[in-house]
């Protein structure tokens, strides 16, 4: 068993008076690709969102219990997200890149931690986008435009700009769901390379993908765990009978 | 049965008729600004050109010449029409009135859309449109009363100048500059700000490298508009920056701008004379100037929209 890198502990979640996650324990381990899956608004999405604080930023939500990244509470009054969120990296449903160059996306969290040296920077930008297995196709246009690039083409290059900071973990937040088979089936390669290096959390409503890609699977529901197991498990033989019915596709 | 139908549908129906009627009257209603907007075009073509073309006055005397007295004639003989003064006093309060308010006005649509609560927000959205609302007879009785003296008392001279006119124009364009940048600004998708903060950036660097980089086009769009407004502003500028056709020396001396050049002269000339197609030249100038400034925020906003 590898080593637990981030875990949530009797996690409690409300927008105003709505809860959303009620006492949520998981544990994630190093190296892994977790997928968390469920029906809409089942809570999975607002999970991911706590383990690197992009909750603080919704009005009117309060959180109770510890989600411990390395041991370190995160919720702790003191902690620097800043240094948080460079250590725990997001890639989002929609591809969001700036609507500046390839290269000033894929630099910009470099640029921000105040790296200067050109030459650094090209490396890094070049490694990012190889990793992210979209440098073929963006290597003679660093400095177009990202926006002009196709969906799939936009999510690696998130994905790049992402890896650029050199994050332990990376959150994907539904990461294929705005994209055509081709490009999603690119992004899952992507992603199993970098498990290598990388622990990736991701929420999906893709069973299929989930099966594919991932070593953990985490069935989401009403707000809280259903189940929580390998992959392979889950997928051939689910302990409750919620999780055998959404994945026969009974729901959801 | 087979009649009836064929009846009703090669009949025209009530409905279909009032369509007509619609956009019948909607067409019409075009016609006639498009003849009223045409006309007061074609009007200043030909009066403006008229002291080129009945005058035999050379462009260039009236373009860069720097004497400005129509009928008169120049040291050198040659008519004194140069509005050169008033273009160099033109360009001046509108460059710097737009260089002094677009840091104020960005700052606080900045405050407006990133920091402030929606309360505080909202106060300031009030306080920018009552600015707007203020008429600028009334800027311009605060800038005789107020600016001027202060600036007479602080930098010397009669007060009256570019520096008087460019501190009035600060405070009436910052209004327009704020309110377009602040829509700007809220144009800029949150995901921007979300993917910003997720990589770890502080709020601040959030704002300034992604939202203002974002909204720029918008932005600029923002001041060229502050600056079309500056350049046609006649009352409140004619009443501080001294009324003379003359080459400003610095920021305190008396100097002039195209409008209000026009509007303090146009009382008091006769139709078809010199003097008066004389000024109608500068009302042409004034013209083609909006016209480049609607062409410049045009350009900007094809540029920059933001593709989805």
């Amino acid at each position: 068993m590898a080593e637990v890198i981030i875990e949530s502990k009797q996690l409690d979640l409300f927008y105003g008076y709505f809860q959303a996650l009620k006492k949520i324990n998981l544990q994630f381990e190093t190296n892994q690709i977790a997928a968390l899956i469920g029906p809409s608004g089942c809570g999975k999405s607002t999970f991911l969102r706590c383990l690197n604080r992009m909750n603080d930023l919704v009005d009117g939500v309060k959180i109770d219990g510890e989600v411990l990244y390395e041991k370190q509470d995160i919720y702790a009054p003191n902690t620097n997200l800043v240094e948080l969120r460079k250590q725990i990296g997001m890639v989002f449903q929609q591809p969001n890149p700036f609507p500046f160059s390839v290269y000033d996306n894929v630099a910009f969290g470099l640029r921000l931690a105040g790296v200067k040296d050109k030459k650094l920077l090209d490396e890094k930008v070049e490694k990012s986008l190889r990793q992210a297995a979209v440098w073929e196709e963006v290597k003679d246009k660093l400095h177009t435009n990202a926006l002009s690039f196709s969906g799939g083409q936009q999510q690696r290059i998130c994905i790049a700009r992402v890896l650029a900071v050199s994050p332990k973990i990376i959150l994907l937040d539904e990461p294929t769901s705005a994209l055509d088979p081709i490009s999603s089936a690119k992004i899952e390669e992507t992603l199993i390379n970098l498990k290598k290096e990388y622990t990736i959390i991701m929420v999906t409503h893709n069973l299929a993908q989930a099966s594919r890609i991932s070593d953990k699977t985490v069935f989401f529901m009403d707000g809280q765990v259903v189940e929580a197991a390998a992959t392979k498990k889950m997928f051939l033989n689910p302990e409750k009978t919620a999780t055998a019915d959404y994945l026969a596709g009974k729901f959801g | 049965m087979d009649n009836k139908l064929k009846q009703q549908l090669h009949t025209k129906s009530k409905t279909a008729k009032y369509e007509q009627r619609g956009k019948l009257a909607s067409i019409m209603m075009l016609v006639l600004i498009m003849v009223v907007v045409l006309g007061i075009i074609g009007f200043i073509l030909i009066k403006g050109t008229s002291m080129f073309f009945n005058d035999k006055i050379k462009i260039s005397d009236f373009l860069f010449s720097t004497f400005w007295n129509p009928g008169g004639k120049t040291p050198t003989g040659n008519p004194a029409v140069g509005a050169l003064p008033m273009i160099v006093g033109s360009f001046s309060v509108t460059l710097l009135a737009a260089l002094v308010a677009t840091p104020f006005a960005v700052g606080t649509a900045i405050y407006m859309t990133e920091l402030s609560s929606k309360r505080g927000a909202g106060v300031l959205q009030v306080v920018t449109e009552l600015l707007v609302g203020i008429p600028s007879v009334v800027y311009g009785f605060i800038g005789l009363t107020v600016v001027v003296p202060a600036v007479r008392h602080l930098f010397g001279g009669s007060g009256f100048g570019i520096l008087a006119g460019t501190i009035v124009l600060f405070v009436m364009i910052l209004p327009t500059i704020v309110s377009m940048t602040v829509d700007a600004l809220k144009s800029v998708p949150n995901h921007y700000r979300q993917a910003s903060l997720a990589l770890g950036a502080t709020q601040w660097q959030t704002i300034w490298k992604v939202v203002l980089r974002s909204a720029s086009p918008g932005i600029l769009t923002a001041v060229v508009f502050g600056m079309a407004r500056a350049f046609g502003e006649a009352l409140a500028v004619q009443m501080v920056i001294g009324n003379a056709a003359l080459m400003p020396h610095n920021l305190v001396s008396p100097s002039a701008t195209l409008t209000s050049v026009l509007t303090a002269g146009m009382g008091n000339t006769v139709m078809g004379s010199l003097q008066n197609n004389a000024l109608w030249s500068l009302a042409l100038l004034l013209l083609l100037m909006s016209l480049f400034f609607n062409l410049l925020i045009h350009l900007i906003g094809r540029k920059g929209a933001f593709k989805k």
